[in-house]
């Protein structure tokens, strides 16, 4: 839909626009009648998350955290809420958009709502999306970092800054870092035209992702590879859902083998915690780990380094993260906690820079039942 | 026929003197070292001063200076008074002899008691530098002033004099005492001179002291009030208080010519029915001559002493500082933000009248993570050493000061914290674990008494810390309904394009508190003094309010107290209060006549039949 002067405003904003404006409703509701204002938003911790049976993805639970003017904290954020709602009523109405960083910069003018990090300001972008049920991309707020990277035999179409839609494949049409995936993704922006391959294969570090293209890997396998770079973006994960909606292909994660990229898969396979709220538009819960598990660990005897610590206190927090309670992730991070070690995706490397394309990958998702 | 061994010993054994004894020594009276020698030095003149200018109603103003010689183990110390002075005859005997004073006999406070002190200070110097004591005295204007070179003959315990001088003086009277002795000086110590001096100054306002370093810094300890403190009374001593070697004593020395008058005359609350019974049950006559009795009577005499019940001595011989006083010291050398201090009522521990006096000062400058320091002064003087073996530090480490919001590793020893304690006690015979004076000895009563003075101070700890996190709520709040709230309701209609609401009700509902908040203005006019104190009291809350409220204030002239319905008892203003509707306040008030700047900074207020959050007063 276009507004005045080209401005572009899509169902999504309208509906986004209208749920915040309630919000500021409410409260003002709340004043009217001589009532402390207050919001209430989804508290986000392990043990609000609950897996929706629709969906088979964890969705934030019934637990609530009350942010309410009586004490000075709360106050002054219902009165960010306001001015970030204000501020994103005037993007939407005006067809601009902002980063999260530039939001928090923009804060400076807001006096007592100025946000003090802009861990706090996105902190409160993801209340919004949770209140509302809209993403923050309704709201004309994207992320700093852009997604990660694709090669393989795929074809898309992509509308340019311009309004054009530009189509291209992205083994042909692209250099060696292949395609960037953009901050959008969702069918006005972005649409899948065709997929010739067999599996979708994404890979924690970019070492191994420039490894598996330089092996040829996406050709010899035919595997859609995509870069996770660390902990994925929304817009990868996003990017992952659609392309396996769109192919069925099954989506294989190949990450480290310690316990933060195991909840790198779990971003992509079950939802985020941070971001439940969205977890049925991010995560695919067909999604299956590949490796390096610990069992690899001990069965391709790989270089490996000692837990510390924090290792060891995430190990053990994952065990009481309802996410990783199937059999064989307990039986996995016990055995982990029993090693005390870890590997990366690069030590397979002790065998050869061929070994993880042509032994370990083909070893694995026959394992799997993929190949 | 030989010689009985006995009679050849009897030659080898001599009377060992006591000036003799305390050379082998010394450390019994406190020169066990030489940085402690210094302290003890410049303690024992200064005590000296300072009893002598009180005996005289003279306001003491004492010099210290301490200067280096050629030999950088010996000091010059020289401390000057402007007291009474000496007469001419006793100056060599006052300061060459030990166990001379006046007031060895005397049962009264007093810094010095036995006449050791001084005379120490001058064999110390003996002892170290084989230099004499040079004193300077003069009695009045209308009188020569005397200098004179003294020493001990540590064989007899005569002083003896080896010079003597008439010399012009500038000082209208007073004493100086100089000596050259072995010691060390430290800059900064906990047990230093310039700690002594300043303790000294905290627990009497009333001196002044200027202290000259070796390095010729001048150290200025001023005077904070103008009035010597009530000189201490004399009594006379109390059955219970006695020692049978001075009942000998007593007894042999007695004028009295019958045991009924010695025992009425001589002691205190002993009445002539008492005396009878006394001596009924110890089966001695009541006309015996005193000087008559035998050791087996005096024996009986001490044990029906102590079986028999009497009143408990005066206790208005003794002279405590005053509360008021001791925090005005304290507010003068340290920087802190709240100081309570409390003065007992004085009490008794075996027919010895004692006075407790304690003092904390929390906040500020004090730094946060150390164990508090303790100041201990016994009789108005500050002691340095031995404080693991005092009574005073074994009262604080008996006490749990964590519920007063203070930190203490298991609850017992000394607590941690931006805090410094201060207790004095004050008595006619002050238990001193030794004869060097460093320690008060454990003593049941006193240390029952000096927790009971502690925990008091503790609890206005408490309550102060309490008050400061209720302020920064309070603050908070404030913050709230001025700068947040308004601004929620002006976005909120700005985005759905509606008046601003009303903001009242919420407001009350957000602070829920009713907050008495008290300010104090000094000021001077026509050179009268005034302390104005107004409070005002805030309902925050949803219902009307309905209470009373008391202020506890100083004696003292108060007046223009407002509003109408009050009334004054017994140092407690209590207003009846209200009823104040929701988000209205009244103010209330009075004045103090004639109390210094800061001598009234802190309105202790308490409320009663007021409900629900009160920030600003304590429940009574």
């Amino acid at each position: 839909m276009t507004g005045k002067r080209g401005v572009q405003i899509t169902a999504g904003n309208r509906e986004a626009s209208d749920r915040l404006i309630k919000i500021a409703e409410a409260i003002h509701g709340q004043l009217c009648a001589d009532n402390i204002p207050y919001l209430e938003v989804s508290s986000r911790t392990k043990n609000n998350i609950i897996l929706d049976e629709d969906h088979k993805v964890w969705k934030y639970g019934s637990d609530v955290v009350t942010r309410s003017a009586k004490d000075l904290g709360g106050a002054t954020n219902i009165l960010r809420n306001l001015y970030t709602i204000d501020f994103i009523r005037e993007m939407i109405k005006s067809g601009k958009s902002s980063t999260l960083r530039e939001m928090y910069y923009i804060s400076e003018g807001w006096n007592k709502a100025k946000f003090p990090t802009q861990d706090e300001s996105n902190k409160l972008a993801e209340d919004l999306e949770i209140i509302t049920r809209n993403m923050r991309e309704d709201f004309k707020l994207r992320p700093e970092e852009d997604g990660a990277r694709v090669i393989g035999d795929l074809t898309i179409a992509e509308k340019n800054r311009k309004g054009q839609v530009k189509r291209f494949n992205c083994k042909d049409d692209v250099g060696e870092s292949g395609y960037g995936i953009p901050y959008n993704v969702e069918e006005e922006k972005l649409q899948i035209k065709s997929v010739k391959a067999k599996m979708i294969l994404a890979i924690e570090t970019g070492g191994m992702f420039d490894r598996l293209v330089e092996n040829g890997f996406d050709e010899t396998h035919k595997a859609i590879l995509v870069h996770l770079k660390g902990q994925p973006a929304r817009s990868t994960r996003r990017f992952i859902k659609r392309l396996h909606s769109h192919s069925n292909l099954p989506v294989v994660i190949f990450t480290d083998g310690d316990p933060w990229s195991y909840r790198i898969f779990a971003s992509v396979a079950f939802g985020a915690i941070k971001t439940a709220h969205i977890s049925e538009y991010l995560a695919t819960p067909q999604a299956r780990y590949l490796g390096i598990t610990p069992s690899d660990i001990v069965n391709y005897e790989l270089p490996n380094d000692v837990l510390s610590d924090q290792d060891t206190n995430a190990l053990k927090s994952e065990l009481t993260d309802p996410r990783f309670s199937s059999d064989l992730w307990r039986s996995e991070i016990k055995l982990q906690l029993k090693l005390k070690k870890k590997s990366e995706q690069q030590a397979l490397a002790k065998y050869g820079l061929d070994f993880v394309t042509d032994t370990y990958l083909p070893e694995k998702l026959k394992e799997m039942g993929i190949i | 026929m030989p010689q009985p061994y006995a009679e050849t010993m009897a030659k080898s054994q001599k009377e060992i003197s006591i000036s003799d004894f305390f050379a082998k020594n010394r450390q019994i009276l406190g020169f066990d070292n030489p940085s402690k020698a210094m302290l003890v030095s410049v303690k024992e003149a200064v005590d000296n001063s300072l009893d002598a200018c009180e005996e005289a109603g003279i306001l003491p103003t004492i010099y210290v200076r301490i200067s280096r010689t050629d030999n950088k183990d010996r000091f010059h110390l020289l401390v000057r008074d402007n007291g009474p002075g000496i007469v001419k005859k006793q100056i060599a005997s006052v300061f060459g002899r030990l166990l001379y004073g006046s007031r060895f006999y005397a049962i009264r406070q007093s810094r010095g008691q036995q006449g050791i002190g001084i005379s120490a200070v001058v064999l110390y110097s003996q002892l170290t530098t084989g230099k004499p004591a040079i004193v300077t005295s003069k009695i009045s204007d209308d009188h020569p002033c005397h200098r004179m070179e003294v020493q001990i003959n540590t064989k007899n315990n005569r002083p003896q004099m080896i010079s003597s001088e008439v010399v012009l003086w500038e000082h209208h009277h007073g004493t100086q005492i100089e000596v050259e002795i072995v010691g060390r000086y430290h800059k900064e110590k906990r047990q230093s001179v310039y700690e002594y001096l300043k303790s000294t100054a905290i627990v009497n306002p009333h001196v002044e002291i200027i202290f000259k370093d070796p390095d010729g810094m001048i150290h200025t300890f001023q005077r904070v009030v103008d009035k010597l403190p009530l000189p201490a009374q004399e009594i006379k001593p109390h059955p219970h208080g006695i020692e049978l070697g001075v009942l000998k004593n007593m007894l042999a020395y007695s004028e009295s010519r019958k045991m009924t008058s010695f025992l009425t005359t001589e002691f205190c609350r002993i009445s002539p029915r008492g005396a009878r019974e006394i001596l009924g049950r110890a089966s001695i006559s009541e006309k015996k001559n005193p000087r008559r009795l035998n050791l087996d009577e005096i024996l009986v005499l001490y044990d029906v002493f102590n079986q028999m019940k009497f009143m408990s001595p005066p206790t208005d011989c003794l002279s405590p500082i005053g509360d008021l006083l001791i925090r005005k010291g304290l507010k003068k050398e340290i920087d802190s933000k709240f100081a309570h201090t409390v003065t007992r009522d004085p009490r008794v521990y075996r027919g010895t009248p004692f006075q407790v006096e304690a003092g904390i000062i929390y906040g500020g400058e004090l730094p946060a993570g150390d164990t508090v320091k303790i100041l201990r002064f016994a009789n108005r003087v500050p002691l340095l050493y031995q404080q693991g073996g005092c009574v005073m530090t074994h009262a604080v480490e008996r006490i749990n000061w964590r519920p007063y919001g203070m930190e203490q590793r298991g609850g017992k020893g000394i607590p941690a914290g931006p805090a410094m304690i201060l207790v004095h006690i004050a008595s006619t015979n002050a238990p001193f674990t030794s004869e060097s004076k460093e320690a008060v000895a454990d003593v049941d009563e006193i240390l029952d008494e000096v927790g009971r003075a502690l925990m008091e101070c503790g609890r206005k700890v408490k309550s102060h810390i309490n008050k400061k996190v209720k302020l920064k709520k309070v603050s908070e709040k404030y913050s709230i309904i001025k700068d947040i709230l308004p601004e929620i309701a002006k976005k909120s209609s700005e985005i759905i394009g509606k008046p601003n609401p009303p903001l009242d009700g919420v407001i009350t509902k957000i602070m829920n508190v009713t907050v008495i908040d008290s300010g104090i203005i000094y000021h001077e006019e026509g050179g009268e003094k005034f302390t104005e104190v107004t409070i005002k009291v805030q309902n925050y809350t949803q219902k009307t309010k309905k209470f009373r409220l008391f202020v506890k204030v100083p004696n003292g002239l108060i007046q223009g107290i407002f509003p109408e319905r009050n009334r004054m008892k017994s140092g407690i203003i209590e207003w009846e209060i209200g009823p104040i509707e929701p988000a209205r306040s009244v103010r209330l008030g009075f004045t103090i006549l004639g109390l210094d700047r800061a001598d009234y900074d802190d309105v202790d207020v308490y409320h009663s039949h007021l409900t629900g959050e009160v920030i600003g007063a304590d429940p009574l």
